[in-house]
């Protein structure tokens, strides 16, 4: 298998969590094990748009357990004898490999994963992507001259990662609690994305662009644009480094002072 | 029945609730990141090669960079 691997570096590890659930898309050939039509195959795939149950396999290391996974398109590009070529969106987690073989199940006649290739993963297309090579040798000319735009042929801002998270913009002031596990509260919030209801994961970013934290909402994002008070947004994983902003909040010591 | 839409495909927009600066005392945008703070909060958009796990690549990943941590977004395994 080849294709996009989006590889964290040092602290950006901890954005991992936003990528495992967010989408990927892959080119898939699928080898039938009979002669088909084309148009009996294209009827079939598009049957398993939407959802799809999948069980994973013993050797993952994921409980093997019946669960549904969202298939967002399934796109017939080509067929060339028994291979077909095709397309598919799908939710992390979801294997294509088990998807080929239902397709084949529910044509009659059987059919497996020749072979597939990622062409994304999240905000992360192949587009943009590089090969170890490129990094080996990026690497060496940013070693050998201290030249930073070497370092951006290769490396992307862990930002990056969070593209496709909805995103809250908080003050300065509010930023050194939330590294410290603080809940967000509604006077911290400066700019927040639409469509938000509660329980959605949000990026908390400072005005300069950086993750501070990844959250999850307690109401809906209407709400949050009307209130004065009150928590908007549990912090459920700190990616920025206490300190990096000024301490601007008590610890409940001194505050009983 | 309209089909799922994708995590990139959605659209969002920017809502103001309230308008403030942010201070050049502390704090650095991610793309004005220099050397080594630049590459501990970086990420590669990796094209993996057929053959090894993706745990052998992002390995191999950190030695090149010489990392003490990396990790991976998704498993592409055979």
């Amino acid at each position: 298998m080849t294709g996009v691997l989006p590889v964290t570096l040092g602290d950006a590890t901890k954005v991992v969590q936003a990528l495992l659930y967010s989408g990927k898309e892959y080119a898939c050939v699928m080898k039938l094990h009979a002669d088909v039509s084309d148009a009996c195959v294209r009827r079939v795939l598009e049957e398993f748009e939407d959802l799809v149950y999948q069980r994973p396999p013993l050797r993952a290391s994921v409980k093997h357990q019946l669960r549904t996974r969202r298939i967002y398109y399934l796109d017939f590009l080509e067929m060339d004898g028994r291979n077909v070529l095709f397309r598919v969106g799908c939710e992390g987690g979801t294997y294509i490999r088990k998807l080929c073989y239902d397709v084949g199940e529910v044509l009659g006649c059987g059919a497996h994963m020749q072979e597939l290739r990622r062409t994304r993963a999240g905000p992360f297309i192949e587009d943009d992507s590089v090969t170890l090579h490129d990094v080996a040798y990026w690497f060496g000319e940013w070693e050998g001259s201290n030249d930073e735009t070497f370092l951006r042929r290769f490396v992307q801002p862990m930002e990056n990662a969070l593209a496709l998270v909805p995103k809250i913009y908080i003050r300065d002031s509010a930023v050194d609690a939330i590294c410290y596990g603080a809940r967000l509260t509604a006077p911290g919030v400066l700019r927040i994305e639409s469509g938000l209801v509660k329980g959605s994961m949000v990026a908390i970013l400072t005005l300069k662009g950086e993750a501070v934290a990844l959250g999850r909402t307690v109401m809906d994002v209407e709400e949050i644009m009307t209130i004065e008070h009150g928590v908007v947004a549990t912090t459920e994983r700190v990616l920025m480094s206490r300190g990096t902003y000024l301490r601007c909040w008590k610890s409940g010591e001194k505050r009983n002072d | 029945m309209p089909r799922t839409v994708a995590p990139w495909e959605v659209k969002r927009e920017l809502l103001v609730k309230a308008e403030d600066k942010t201070s050049s005392k502390y704090g650095c945008s991610p793309e004005a990141r220099q050397a080594d703070d630049y590459l501990q909060h970086g990420v590669v958009n990796l094209d993996k090669p057929s053959g090894p796990s993706s745990h052998e690549v992002a390995a191999w990943v950190k030695r090149i960079l010489k990392l003490q941590a990396v990790g991976h977004g998704g498993t592409l395994e055979a």
